[in-house]
């Protein structure tokens, strides 16, 4: 499942850089005075950005810090959202949703895609050291089923073969395009449109 | 089929951008001043003419809801939360309201705060929609630039700040209470009700919390009258509602139809049928993961409502349809189900905590076959004991597909499950203390 357990090598120390440090300040200042502990969610997640898409524990002492709460408060946050990485992760992240809308479309195929290409198990690095994969939970976009997820970006209506596309590119360090691999128009029905026509053909 | 000009989300397929000026051609936007001046009373009594229910999951009527929030703003500020923290299995209609349809959220949310007197919205979007949640942020700041957020927000003399926050992939989010805990900066463990979150809420302050879609369609159900919007659907379960319709159809999709279309219509209309034909469809879940399955044959004629899924023993939900036709494993695709809510219960209550992953693993030996005829009944005993033993309604909603599937498909189940712990014959298994037993018996 995810990665909840911390990593055992850890850096020393944990510092925000300039540009983390002035989104971290816009964001506190999205909650009410004396409520800066609501940014901690927010937080995390530049750290996680900052340190190459993983949280190391120095990283939750400098929040705590920063926000002026304990820091095993920050500790029970982190651990319990899963989207937080408290181990290294690869620099390409896929997630491949195998929850049941996507499991009945064949996400098992896309699963297997990633053992033949990326690693053997999950959470593991590619051999060139710049990918992971794991099996997650509905990531909403059960109508593209089966669907991944590549750090940010959404890649929709896969098959075996195009996944296997997709992760030769980002193995050679390519980012493909998100999107849907059908060529379908966001979440039309595919080439069976009844409703709203009249904006399609304007 | 609804009439088009009856849709309410007209860029549902982004065919004219989501910009403010593509969504002002549209009508967004178009004097909002003159809706808020009518009053917070004809507001939430034109909501509840509309008698709009909650498209979230629960079902609760919007006008009541609202009408919860103390007339009078006391010490403590009132807040208006958006639940986008879109999870439930099947369902993804509110990932394209924030893409395509920012605009009418972004209204709503100015005349919910007015009708609710909150001067602070926050839009809570799961953590993975960190794209779309970006394109509503544009979105938001395009009403700053045109002064329709902000001082004096688009001319109605109400001041708003919309903030938007990022979830981190808990489905338990989803439960308002831990929504509002999540917000706080803590971990999304729901509260005990009540006190009810429109008295103490967010930072102990009074809180209305409303589905996204709930409140993108409340500007266009202003400006066209809640008779309108009452006049489509039938009593009670009334309006207009975006289906997702995935799973094992030709053409999977999200549409806006009326509330009570027949099922069958929406999925060999607009979702080109059951991949196989209709005579291969197996079970259909009517309202994303946690509502009951329904067997086809039930499927011939149930609309699809609030109240006709209820009698069904079944629920509207949050609309999201899963088809699944009969070359799936029907067990399988429950366990996979539990394997769901085991990974995403909050861990705060034992029945819950400890059922759901029982529940899981009890179902993937069913599927298997390696189960015994005793634990189908004991399986339907588990789920009683986490149902309405749990603080929040996960507890409900990780074990009802399961008496779902109990209910459909038990016959199934103990066709394929024979295992018999009791040893008849004389095996000499060494671990088998009373092997003399069974020596005296042969």
């Amino acid at each position: 499942m995810s990665l909840r357990r911390p990593a055992k090598n850890q850096p020393e120390s944990f510092e925000f850089s300039p540009s983390s440090l002035e989104a971290a300040n816009s964001i506190v200042a999205k909650y009410p005075k004396g409520k800066q502990q609501s940014a901690v969610m927010a937080l995390l997640y530049i750290a996680q950005r900052q340190n190459n898409n993983w949280i190391p524990l120095a990283a939750m002492k400098f929040i705590a810090k920063f926000l002026d709460m304990p820091y095993i408060k920050v500790y029970e946050v982190a651990t319990f959202y899963t989207m937080y990485n408290l181990s290294p992760v690869g620099e390409y992240f896929v997630q491949v949703c195998t929850t049941t809308p996507c499991m009945i479309r064949g996400a098992n195929k896309l699963v297997e895609a990633c053992k033949e290409k990326i690693s053997e198990n999950e959470n593991e690095l590619s051999k060139n050291k710049s990918c992971s994969w794991m099996e997650v939970e509905c990531l909403g976009a059960c109508v593209n089923a089966p669907m991944m997820q590549i750090n940010d970006d959404y890649f929709e209506d896969l098959n075996k073969e195009k996944t296997l596309k997709i992760l030769d590119k980002i193995l050679n360090g390519e980012a493909p395009t998100p999107g849907s691999y059908r060529g379908r128009v966001n979440n039309e029905p595919e080439n069976n449109r009844k409703t709203l026509m009249d904006f399609k053909n304007a | 089929m609804l009439k088009d000009q009856d849709r309410i989300f007209q860029n549902l397929y982004n065919d004219m951008g989501s910009d403010v000026t593509s969504a002002q051609k549209r009508g967004d936007w178009v004097k909002t001043k003159e809706i808020t001046d009518k009053g917070r009373d004809w507001i939430i009594n034109e909501i509840k003419d509309s008698q709009l229910r909650g498209r979230g999951g629960a079902g609760f009527p919007t006008g009541l809801k609202w009408s919860f929030a103390p007339k009078e703003v006391g010490s403590r500020p009132h807040y208006l939360v958006i639940n986008g923290d879109e999870s439930e299995p099947g369902t993804c209609k509110d990932r394209d309201i924030l893409r395509f349809e920012p605009h009418k959220l972004i209204e709503g949310c100015l005349i919910a705060s007015y009708a609710v007197q909150a001067h602070v919205c926050y839009i809570y979007i799961r953590g993975e929609y960190f794209v779309d949640g970006q394109k509503l942020q544009r979105a938001i700041d395009e009403a700053y630039e045109k002064n329709l957020l902000g001082k004096n927000a688009a001319g109605t003399g109400w001041d708003l700040d919309i903030y938007i926050h990022y979830g981190a992939g808990a489905y338990i989010c989803g439960e308002e209470t831990a929504l509002l805990e999540s917000i706080e900066g803590k971990k999304g463990q729901p509260r005990l009700k009540p006190p009810f979150p429109a008295l103490i809420g967010l930072y102990g302050c009074p809180t209305i919390i409303n589905n996204v879609e709930t409140i993108a369609v409340v500007p266009t159900i202003l400006r066209r009258g809640g008779k309108w919007f009452a006049s489509l659907g039938r009593e009670k379960n009334t309006g207009t509602k975006i289906f997702c319709v995935s799973g094992n159809v030709n053409t999977p999709c999200n549409v806006e139809e009326e509330m009570s279309i027949p099922l069958k219509e929406l999925i060999e209309v607009h979702a080109g049928g059951v991949i196989g034909g209709w005579d291969n469809l197996q079970a259909v879940i009517p309202g994303g993961s946690s509502m009951p399955l329904i067997p086809k044959d039930k499927c011939e004629t149930l609309t699809m409502d609030f109240d006709s899924l209820m009698a069904e023993k079944s629920g509207l939900g949050t609309a999201g349809i899963v088809v699944i036709n009969k070359d799936q494993d029907i067990i399988k695709c429950m366990a996979r189900i539990a394997r769901f809510y085991k990974h995403e219960s909050c861990g705060q209550c034992t029945p819950c905590r400890e059922g759901s992953g029982w529940m899981w693993r009890m179902l993937e030996r069913m599927a298997r076959g390696e189960a015994s005829q005793d634990e189908v009944d004991m399986l339907g005993d588990v789920t009683k004991q986490i149902e309405g033993h749990t603080i929040c309604a996960f507890g409900e909603g990780s074990s009802w597909p399961v008496q779902g599937l109990l209910r459909h498909f038990s016959k199934e189940i103990k066709k394929r499950n024979k295992f018999d712990p009791i040893v008849k014959e004389k095996k000499n298994i060494p671990y088998l203390v009373d092997q003399h037993l069974l020596d005296k018996n042969a």
